[in-house]
């Protein structure tokens, strides 16, 4: 039997973390955790850990890290699991924490189990940012967060509203029908359809639940075309319906006449973009995510900011940013894929 | 019922035990159909296409809607049609979502792996790997004795970790392979679909099988009463492992025409296929401890269970709904089953006292 290629544990990678960052986010008790460990770095040195190695997603952060670590004339290592398992990498801190490396960048595999080996490298002096995917905000410096609710939402909107010319009939294809992240985001949507007059020429007519499973969302797909005959547009904001949804338009009569967004992989989506089923769709940019959160770092680690609300520094090419409650920078809005740039990306 | 063929032609002083038919094979066929189970189920599923077209001509008169009418239940009838065949045997495969899901991942893997590899090969090394599986299920059960619903079930298990593994989170995306196999997906020959083609070929060649083939009516036989099937001499073990590789091959079959329709294969693939594929086979007039029932029945049965997911929607029935609906189907073809069992033994006590 074959090893596995690694090619799309981004995939999941993806999903985890847009969960996990919409949790981080939903998160509003004002008090913030970034009280810091004491003590000098060990020089300007930064230790870089993914949720495992070998991930097309983590290879285009850490690639993001490498050109902003280079800016800033410091260097960094990337270190990590093969499997993405929950306690795999406590032994990675561990060793970055007797290296006595200045800062660590963390995507967790597990809100709770790396937290004590965390607290220990603080302990020992080492800042710890986590990306990507956050521990228990009480045990890192920072978080930086790859997009907010409000502003998938917001995106989504934009973009069918322009694909479709402004008016007409628009259908949702969500994951499961109890999905928190989703449903907050669909609310959100439809919110901003009622009291946004950009989009009053725009209906939502209905929403399906495809369960994040391929054939139940091209199935729903597909009723969705039958049942609303003067459909113009779906946003479908979950990887798997996206892509489910354009490989079943891609083979339909409604092929060009239906517009289709929502939150997708470029991996996933590549075909179908490239076949014209799907002119852009959004999601964030894991390498800048990788770049502002080795600026992010290095802030900490020269005590330009300490993790506190309102802690402002500069991230380099992404210019200036805040630090809101609970230690979260939020990278902004979400990343528009389309023909002209998704051939510079593979996760 | 179920009657399996002597060896030996009846010397010419043995009487008869059935006089031949007066009616001519004509009119004996008409009967049969009208009063076989597979017509109301065929009924059945017209009424349903009839209301939903009426609702939404797209239904049916579509491009998309006819193609999608056709192609949808392809991969559910190979399915069934194992199934079946399986369940006429006093036994069952709960396994077969499993295999689907490992060979549609092998389908994708294969692509991958060997570029340019020749698309037959594909299909025979998807197709023996079902086979194998099915070995598997069929060695246990027939040597193992141990019920057909256990082994399997555990079998569902392994072989879905055995994905897992293998796959872990990675996945078969649209663009991984081929485009002619892309193409083949959504295919179309004079406007039936490629994949349903493949379907109903399969459904002719075992149904003509299991009609008229001495192999097949063995299986009857089994299925009617396992214990008299072995004190009669029947190869009991060779004809339910047989089954089950059939019903492994052909999950195996279904896994690359999943490939090739949905593109996209994950570890979860499939998952919860098996009880559908055991609903179609129910609702399509198989007894559920065998004996009796035909794959035309079940064939008949898959594309109900997809024409009405599809149709429900279009009739305005909130999805919600589908599970209830489809469950009320099952209990409706089960309680007809019983229903028609006790008519049938209670003509047969008359006949015998009379």
């Amino acid at each position: 039997m074959k090893l596995p290629s690694r090619r799309a544990t981004a995939f999941a990678a993806l999903v985890l973390s847009g969960a996990m960052a919409l949790s981080a986010c939903g998160g509003d008790d004002g008090d913030s955790g970034g009280s810091g460990g004491g003590g000098g770095g060990g020089g300007d040195s930064l230790t870089m850990l993914p949720k495992n190695l070998g991930n097309p997603y983590f290879d285009t952060s850490t690639a993001g890290a490498e050109e902003a670590a280079e800016e800033l004339g410091i260097s960094i290592e990337e270190v990590g699991p093969e499997q993405a398992s929950p306690d795999a990498q406590v032994q990675y801190i561990n060793t970055a924490a007797q290296q006595g490396v200045a800062g660590l960048i963390v995507s967790a595999n597990d809100p709770t189990a790396i937290c004590d080996a965390i607290n220990e490298a603080r302990d020992a002096g080492t800042k710890v940012v986590t990306f990507d995917s956050d521990t228990s905000p009480d045990c890192r410096d920072l978080f930086v967060n790859q997009a907010t609710a409000e502003g998938i939402a917001a995106k989504q909107l934009e973009l069918i509203a322009d694909q479709i010319g402004g008016s007409g009939e628009i259908a949702i294809l969500s994951a499961s029908a109890n999905a928190t992240n989703q449903n907050a985001w669909i609310e959100m949507m439809e919110a901003e359809l009622e009291s946004n007059p950009d989009y009053a020429d725009i209906e939502l007519v209905d929403i399906v639940y495809g369960d994040d499973e391929e054939q139940k969302s091209f199935d729903e797909t597909e009723a969705l075309l039958q049942n609303h005959p003067n459909l113009k547009g779906i946003i479908s904001p979950t990887t798997v319906g996206i892509a489910a949804a354009a490989d079943y338009l891609s083979t339909s009569d409604a092929k060009g006449k239906v517009a289709l967004t929502g939150l997708g992989t470029p991996n996933q989506m590549r075909p179908y973009v490239e076949n014209g089923t799907v002119e852009a769709f959004a999601l964030w940019n894991p390498g800048d995510l990788g770049y502002l959160a080795t600026y992010a770092t290095k802030a900490l680690v020269d005590g330009d900011i300490t993790g506190e609300e309102g802690d402002t520094f500069e991230a380099g090419k992404l210019g200036e940013f805040t630090v809101e409650a609970d230690g979260v920078v939020v990278l902004g809005e979400p990343f528009v894929f389309n023909a002209d740039n998704i051939g510079d990306f593979d996760f | 019922m179920n009657a399996v063929k002597h060896d030996e032609t009846p010397s010419a002083g043995e009487a008869l035990l059935v006089e031949p038919s007066a009616l001519s094979p004509g009119r004996r066929a008409l009967t049969t159909v009208l009063r076989s189970r597979e017509l109301s189920i065929f009924l059945v599923l017209v009424a349903v296409v009839v209301v939903a077209t009426a609702k939404n001509s797209g239904f049916l008169f579509s491009s998309d809607g006819w193609r999608n009418f056709l192609l949808n239940p392809s991969i559910l009838v190979l399915l069934a049609v194992g199934q079946a065949v399986v369940i006429i045997t006093r036994n069952v495969d709960l396994s077969v979502g499993s295999v689907l899901a490992f060979t549609a991942y092998l389908t994708g893997r294969l692509f991958i792996d060997q570029p340019g590899i020749p698309l037959v090969v594909v299909v025979l090394l998807a197709v023996l790997a079902g086979a194998v599986l099915g070995l598997v299920n069929g060695v246990l059960v027939a040597y193992g004795k141990v019920p057909a619903l256990v082994i399997t079930l555990g079998t569902l298990y392994i072989y879905r970790g055995v994905v897992l593994t293998w796959a872990g989170s990675d996945r078969i995306n649209r663009g991984d392979t081929p485009a002619d196999f892309q193409a083949l997906g959504t295919k179309t020959v004079l406007t039936i679909p490629v994949l349903t083609i493949v379907a109903l070929v399969v459904l002719a060649l075992v149904g003509y099988y299991l009609h008229t083939a001495r192999g097949g009516r063995e299986l009857y036989a089994i299925g009617s009463d396992p214990d008299a099937a072995v004190l009669y001499g029947l190869k009991v073990r060779q004809r339910v492992l047989a089954a089950f590789v059939l019903s492994g091959a052909l999950a195996g079959l279904a896994g690359v025409l999943f490939a090739a329709r949905y593109g996209a294969v994950t570890s979860s693939t499939g998952s919860g296929i098996e009880l559908q594929a055991v609903a179609a086979v129910v609702i399509g007039g198989v007894a559920i401890f065998g004996g009796s029932g035909t794959v035309w029945g079940a064939a008949i049965g898959a594309f109900l269970l997809v024409t009405i997911n599809r149709a429900l929607p279009t009739i305005g029935i909130d999805p919600f709904w589908q599970g209830a609906v489809v469950g009320a189907l099952i209990l409706g073809a089960i309680v007809l089953d019983r229903v028609l069992a006790a008519r049938q033994a209670n003509k047969l006590a008359e006949a015998r006292d009379a």
